[in-house]
């Protein structure tokens, strides 16, 4: 109760200091899960709010705090920011979700945006990315691309974009490649270079010439590419640097659109709580350049996949598409609905393993 | 759910290169803890290693020259503990806490520039007729030369200690300080020597990951390797050999866990990463002869 007390006295002198102080530029605050030299994620992250600093000039102030840990120590660290006097903090991992709305309940002047997760307040918006509809066309490359017919995955943990993920990928790959099989590592972290290496070598031993990553380090490229004759695709960031090959593709997510946005709401005190979740078609999220590495047909059905995404003429999932345990999903030609996908915690039919707890 | 997919030959060899750089770091912190000194700050200036390697490499081309920087980097991070610690009397562990936070942030410093360039990578082995065996070629031949050098350190660090007069005075030292300084010997230097030692085993394991793992330079790569480790000696009860059995006991938990996975075995991930760690726990309760050098972690002063 006392430590309650001293919390909304704290936070009642940042919000009047923020009061008496009306001219001075708007703080926004960017909470990072990893480096900001990464190379993936948080990099993109990082270059969104360089965007936001380019555009607004000297009306905006930027402050960051890099490789925050999930948890306990990430509440520690917004609540610090929005005490030094953010008008808006961006929290930008799935595991800042329950920090965020806790935070979020004791500045209630302060806004938040949590990028990735479900829940909301007042003050506390979410924004995603429809990475799944990129995985769709990375599924479709790997499948043609796969002599193996073994495809490796590395996933991050077992939260519904990550399975979103490889149900995406797997789905198109299958539609191309029936003999595809999946193999899955959860390595439990989003940037542990040496881990990512590991479980990509892992899977490369195991035969997979093809690997797909859902963590944010380019190490799972450097060891396709010490591997030779396998191929895998930059995430979070277009990774260009291991381009020709192995890197034959990419993932990019750009937030600087959506953040310029954002900061323009608040500064316009115009700022709502909002749930965002674009894809291919707003532009937030791109596919990097196709090399030459991948055949010129391949290539032409990647990007007419991505034309049709991207004009909303086509669903990467649509049915007909069953679970694993063989049950239905989606019936012929129907598409999945968000709360399916936001919530989605099963294989789809052919994929081997069991989903961690 | 398909063990055949699992090659024990490649697991094996994978293993062994997973091993090498905590067989590296374990080693150093060894002979340091041998003399007396516990240092905490292996995770930083394994980091240290890791960036000066991969900066030596690069500039100079040549991926044992960057092991030798890594080596230079690891010793003088090393040094400001000894001087901290042996000179002006600092608390061992917190100033060694000090170091693995200051070699964190030092190295994200000089790794500016680097991120996303690729480094030299010392060629494996290639034996014409020895690699082509079946089984022994890919464990035994089919790795780059600094894993042997790691297994060479081991054989090393053993003869010092135990066979050789050097060995000897260091352990005296590190046993009672004050004993080995009424005969006589320079316990400061002893230990300054040691302490630099086990900060250039630590940065070539560091530099192993950026250079050969990885292989390249991210921030905060080593992942919490240095602590590691630190676990490894405590098993190892301060024996080069168990730290050579320590290091692939947790290198290898790390490669069976991905393995069995990638695999589509359900075992819970979590029971395989805090095995080692139960181990060590277990070792130490069950070994009687797992016993600290008796001045570890205390502070000499001569007058003392």
């Amino acid at each position: 109760m006392y430590r309650r007390t001293l919390l909304g006295a704290a936070a009642a002198l940042g919000l009047a200091g923020m009061a008496f102080a009306q001219d001075d530029p708007v703080k926004v605050g960017f909470v990072y899960v990893g480096p900001v030299g990464d190379g993936g994620w948080t990099y993109e992250h990082n270059k969104g709010r360089l965007a936001v600093e380019e555009h607004f000039g000297d009306a905006v102030e930027t402050v960051f705090v890099e490789s925050v840990p999930e948890g306990a120590d990430a509440e520690r660290v917004m609540t610090q920011m929005a005490l030094d006097g953010a008008d808006l903090i961006f929290t930008t991992s799935f595991g800042y979700m329950d920090a965020t709305i806790a935070t979020a309940e004791k500045f209630p002047d302060v806004k938040f945006e949590h990028a990735t997760g479900f829940k909301r307040a007042d003050n506390v918006s979410t924004y995603s990315a429809r990475f799944y509809e990129g995985r769709a066309i990375q599924g479709h490359i790997a499948g043609k691309m796969t002599e193996s017919n073994v495809i490796g995955y590395i996933g991050s943990y077992p939260i519904p974009e990550v399975i979103r993920g490889i149900n995406a990928s797997y789905l198109h790959a299958k539609a191309v490649n029936p003999d595809v099989e999946y193999r899955i590592v959860w390595v439990y972290t989003w940037f542990d270079p040496a881990q990512e290496a590991e479980a990509a070598r892992t899977l490369i031993d195991q035969g997979a010439d093809v690997i797909l990553q859902h963590t944010d380090s380019t190490a799972p490229l450097a060891a396709a590419e010490e591997a030779g004759n396998v191929i895998g695709f930059g995430q979070a960031s277009d990774m260009a640097q291991f381009s020709p090959s192995p890197r034959v593709s990419s993932i990019i997510d750009d937030w600087a659109p959506y953040y310029i946005d954002r900061v323009q709401a608040v500064v316009d005190g115009t700022w709502e709580s909002v749930d965002t979740w674009d894809g291919i078609g707003p532009g937030m999220v791109g596919i990097g350049e196709i090399t030459d590495a991948v055949p010129e047909d391949v290539k032409a059905e990647a990007l007419d996949m991505k034309e049709r995404i991207a004009a909303g003429d086509y669903h990467p999932f649509t049915g007909p598409i069953n679970k694993q345990d063989g049950s239905v999903w989606l019936a012929e030609g129907e598409t999945a609905s968000d709360e399916d996908l936001l919530g989605m915690n099963f294989y789809v039919e052919g994929i081997e393993g069991d989903i961690p707890e | 759910m398909d063990l055949s997919a699992i090659n024990p030959v490649l697991l094996v060899a994978s293993l062994i290169v997973a091993a090498t750089p905590l067989l590296f770091a374990a080693l150093g912190e060894l002979v340091v803890e041998r003399a007396g000194v516990l240092n905490l700050g292996v995770e930083g200036m394994m980091i240290t290693g890791a960036i000066c390697g991969f900066i030596v490499g690069v500039e100079s081309g040549s991926a044992y020259l960057g092991f030798l920087g890594a080596a230079v980097g690891g010793a003088l991070l090393s040094l400001i503990f000894g001087v901290l610690t042996q000179y002006l009397l600092s608390n061992q562990v917190a100033t060694g806490l000090a170091l693995t936070l200051f070699g964190l942030g030092l190295s994200a410093l000089l790794g500016q520039g680097y991120q996303g360039v690729k480094g030299p990578t010392p060629a494996r082995l290639d034996i014409p007729v020895l690699r082509d065996l079946p089984v022994v070629g890919r464990i035994v031949f089919g790795h780059d030369l600094m894993v042997y050098a790691g297994l060479a350190l081991v054989v090393a660090v053993w003869w010092v200690l135990t066979r050789s007069r050097a060995g000897l005075i260091l352990r005296a030292v590190g046993e009672n300080h004050d004993a080995a300084h009424a005969l006589g010997y320079k316990v400061v230097r002893v230990r300054l020597a040691a302490i630099a030692f086990g900060g250039a085993c630590a940065g070539i394991g560091g530099a192993y990951l950026s250079l050969v793992r990885v292989p390249q330079w991210t921030e905060g790569m080593t992942g919490g390797a240095g602590w590691i480790a630190l676990a490894i000696v405590v098993f190892a009860a301060w024996k080069p050999w168990r730290a050579l059995l320590g290091a692939w006991l947790f290198g290898g938990v790390t490669v069976l866990q991905l393995n069995l996975q990638a695999a589509g075995i359900a075992l819970p991930v979590e029971y395989l990463s805090m095995s080692p760690y139960l181990v060590t726990i277990l070792v130490l309760v069950l070994m009687s002869s797992g016993r600290a050098p008796g001045s570890l972690g205390r502070i000499f002063h001569k007058t003392g």
